[in-house]
């Protein structure tokens, strides 16, 4: 076989590129390694509010602010608590001052007197990230800054994040916000730093109501698992398709 | 292949090596798909290891009774025993190495958080002992004639 200088060159090229293709890419996985990679975990987790426990002392709120070095008196914060007010002539109020930080402390909406002989039904309904399993904040994001981690929580590499604000319009339940000393976006991380060493997140530890609960979907004896399986749970904007894993008891029609 | 072919791609070539080169300094090596597909979980795998890191601030009554059991103790057999001590004295963080004291809020508002009264039958906030807050001695702050440790209607 004849063989031209060019042609012994490409072909000594093309052997030397074979032969140094890491031996790694052929290595078999072992069926831990498969698990770990496809993403099984031991823990879901979830979260459970009972609107019929709340009573509105913004506990909560307050405790949330200060484990997480939210701006205390700016108006933004990662959880919030909700009034809704509907009276016998068919009119909703709903407030949230400062986010409910402060409580509920008078009966005046928006500096609106509403006579108790008027209401037909109030509550409070706390709000937080959903931490939804197809977050369409994650899948806005241009740069990778926000991914969902194995056990379900959604978080915000603040060190990656451009502050570009495209998954604070994408959510649809309004719990991002712009955090205004790190530039980049902010949400409810479930306490992330909490729960992974086995406390309770700053909310749930704080509520002396017991309205706010959290935990493992993967575990079907964990006591609030056993809530979500068996008994009647609602969900905000299912319409969405995001699958939300914060639960409510006691939701109304008027709950937006 | 003539070297008007050659030059410029010699001159693409070095530019897609520049920024290959460029990614590979900015981007984390630990960047990548970590979580259950490409659409959610691609991010620097560190972030969570940051996120774990991050600083616990409220410590839970567990932690106050290692010093101050007397009071946690004659608080657990109250009415108020599902309230945290952290609600009301702050958060502990490191107490008392770093704050060395806590700083207490004694201020009426900390107490109408749960007991204004505010007429929500179907709320638990209606089964909550509740006054008036402008009726009920206006200017005094609620701990000058309860004990916020052990709150006790009758024995007052």
């Amino acid at each position: 076989m004849k063989s031209s200088r060019r042609q012994f060159l490409k072909k000594a090229l093309a052997g030397g590129v074979v032969a140094s293709l890491p031996l790694s890419a052929f290595r078999a996985l072992s069926p831990a390694e498969v698990k770990a990679s496809i993403g099984d975990d031991a823990v879901r987790w979830a979260f459970l509010v009972d609107t019929q426990k709340c009573v509105g002392c913004g506990l909560c709120v307050k405790a949330c602010k200060l484990e997480n070095e939210v701006p205390y008196d700016l108006p933004v914060t990662r959880t919030w608590v909700e009034r809704y007010v509907e009276t016998k002539d068919g009119k909703t109020h709903i407030d949230t001052p400062e986010g409910g930080r402060d409580g509920f402390t008078s009966p005046k909406i928006r500096e609106e007197e509403i006579p108790a002989a008027e209401i037909s039904k109030a509550f409070f309904v706390p709000k937080l990230c959903n931490q939804c399993e197809n977050p369409p904040c994650v899948q806005v994001c241009p740069v990778g800054a926000t991914y969902q981690t194995k056990d379900g929580v959604v978080l915000v590499d603040r060190t990656w994040c451009i502050g570009c604000g495209y998954c604070i319009m994408a959510c649809p339940y309004g719990v991002r916000f712009f955090h205004p000393v790190h530039k980049t976006a902010e949400k409810c991380t479930f306490c992330y730093h909490r729960i992974s060493q086995g406390l309770k997140s700053a909310c749930v530890q704080a509520c002396p109501f017991e309205a706010r609960q959290m935990g493992n979907l993967k575990d079907h004896n964990d006591p609030v698992t056993q809530i979500i399986m068996t008994q009647r749970v609602s969900i905000l904007k299912s319409e969405y398709g995001t699958k939300p894993q914060v639960y409510y008891i006691g939701l109304d029609e008027i709950v937006r | 292949m003539k070297n008007h072919a050659w030059r410029p791609l010699i001159v693409v070539i070095g530019a897609i090596a520049l920024l290959l080169s460029a990614r590979a300094m900015v981007v984390p090596s630990d960047f990548g798909v970590n979580g259950k597909n490409f659409t959610y979980g691609f991010h620097r795998k560190g972030s969570i290891d940051d996120w774990k890191a991050f600083k616990v601030k409220y410590r839970g009554k567990e932690y106050c009774k290692e010093c101050h059991e007397e009071k946690v103790t004659e608080n657990l057999g109250s009415p108020h025993k599902a309230i945290e001590c952290e609600n009301c004295h702050g958060p502990a963080i490191d107490h008392p190495d770093n704050p060395a004291k806590l700083t207490v809020d004694k201020a009426r508002e900390l107490c109408l958080r749960c007991h204004a009264g505010l007429p929500y039958p179907q709320s638990q906030r209606s089964e909550l002992p509740a006054i008036d807050p402008q009726g009920h001695n206006p200017d005094q702050a609620c701990v000058e004639c309860h004990n916020p440790h052990h709150p006790n209607l009758e024995a007052m």
